[in-house]
């Protein structure tokens, strides 16, 4: 499997990479770890005539502080995430996602980036994000703008990105001192797409959930916030008859596509199992 | 479509060769190097066959363009005997633990458990079963993988290698 033929270009700077896109127009397309695009040019269901490759380009690496946000570099890949003490301590579900997705050999390419500018459905960090209320820094040649993750992902592989836009970076403010937190992710076999997964970030005070946040992955052409399942556990101490509650309203907005990984009502059924597991172990874990 | 020229490292020489931008790395190491160890085997990034050593990261090499590679320092697995051609922990392992049956996947096995063992000398097997999981072996059931990793670690750090008891 060989891909089409493309030109390759390697800008040095955003500036560069922004004008490149713009110029060369719908036939180019920006390459950061290539796991997703890479495999769909060797079908050709992608026939990009341009990639423009942004491993050149330093300003694109790297995670910092800015206030109280974990500031991530579009070009950061996943080992990257594992590797750093801050994420780890400070947001250790971005930790236990990133160590869920693909295997080590794509975590070493793969970029936080694609990840969430892509679109796939079943991409892991695009529900995570709109779980921490992350935004996503797009820059074109007329300057930058920031978008909620929230409001990003319009359909399957449709965003908010418009043409000649590049995401440059992800803001994430750490979550409060003491949070709960799990992913959930029921996948076939390591290295698989999720089944259906579930985000969970809670804080609780005297046994109860005091703030909750629930995001969804592969239920739906986009992630999804769980926002009636979050509402429905808040002031409870997560007795079974409230994750019953929660994990219905979860179910009843999910739209999963019948695939190999099962058919509808099975991933809605899980679906709401991952969301009862994520909410009782982030519970657990929370302090 | 024009060709670029590229330069790179591998097992420690300097190479260099004129591709197209589409030429995968894999190609590049089997065809202008003619260095065939490297196996393609899925050529759609899940089975791990094609795993090179790239500035210190595990890559599957089909999933790369050789023109990405310029000026990297690449190992394959025609670069893990010892200096001297005797071989090396990780190749003794797999050869005293029978970590093969048919050796299609071996080389990507041998390139992805030399950068584990690098960043963790002493894996635990957990560690090493997550470590391979980017690699799929449809012969020996990973067991005696999993137990030619171990051989290795222990014979890097200089401690006699004992079996797990069955």
């Amino acid at each position: 499997m060989i891909p089409g033929s493309f030109s390759y270009h390697r800008p040095a700077s955003v500036a560069d990479a922004v004008k490149l896109l713009s110029d060369l127009g719908e036939e180019a397309r920006p390459l950061a770890g290539g796991h997703s695009l890479v495999p769909m040019m060797k079908l050709r269901l992608a026939t990009p005539a341009h990639l423009i490759d942004l491993h050149g380009i330093p300003a694109l690496k790297g995670i910092s502080r800015s206030g109280n946000n974990l500031v991530i570099g579009a070009m950061t890949t996943q080992h990257d995430l594992l590797a750093s003490e801050d994420v780890a301590k400070s947001m250790p579900i971005l930790h236990e996602a990133a160590l869920l997705i693909a295997d080590p050999q794509v975590r070493y390419r793969g970029t936080i980036g694609g990840n969430v500018a892509n679109g796939d459905p079943g991409n892991d960090m695009p529900a995570l994000m709109m779980t921490l209320g992350a935004s996503y820094r797009l820059e074109g040649t007329g300057g930058a703008r920031d978008v909620a993750a929230a409001d990003f992902y319009q359909g399957a592989y449709f965003t908010a990105l418009e043409p000649g836009e590049i995401l440059t970076s992800v803001s994430i403010p750490v979550p409060a001192a003491g949070h709960g937190y799990a992913y959930e992710k029921l996948k076939r076999k390591v290295g698989d797409y999720a089944t259906a997964a579930a985000a969970v970030v809670l804080t609780m005070a005297g046994g109860k959930v005091a703030t909750c946040a629930i995001g969804l992955t592969n239920v739906h052409e986009t992630p999804l916030l769980a926002a009636d399942a979050a509402a429905a556990v808040i002031g409870t101490s997560l007795d079974a008859a409230t994750l019953k509650t929660a994990a219905a309203a979860a179910a009843a907005i999910m739209a999963p596509a019948a695939d190999a990984r099962g058919p509808v009502e099975y991933r809605k059924h899980v679906g709401g199992i991952m969301v009862t597991r994520a909410l009782q172990r982030a519970a657990a874990n929370a302090k | 479509m024009a060709k670029t020229h590229i330069t790179m490292k591998v097992n420690g020489a300097e190479v260099e060769g004129l591709v197209e931008p589409r030429t995968l790395l894999v190609h590049f190491i089997r065809e202008n190097l003619g260095m065939t160890g490297t196996h393609i085997g899925c050529e759609t990034t899940h089975c791990g066959a094609c795993t090179v050593d790239i500035d210190g990261m595990s890559v599957k090499s089909c999933t790369m363009f050789a023109v990405q590679a310029q000026g990297s320092d690449i190992i394959t697995v025609e670069g893990m005997a010892n200096a001297d051609g005797t071989l090396s922990a990780l190749q003794e392992g797999f050869r005293m633990m029978h970590g093969l049956q048919c050796g299609f996947c071996t080389p990507g096995m041998i390139m992805r458990a030399h950068r584990l063992l690098k960043e963790n000398a002493s894996p635990s097997e957990q560690e090493i079963r997550m470590g391979i999981s980017g690699n799929i072996c449809r012969c020996t059931g990973y067991q005696n993988i999993v137990k030619a990793i171990q051989y290795a670690s222990a014979k890097i750090n200089g401690v006699e290698f004992r079996e797990a008891a069955e």
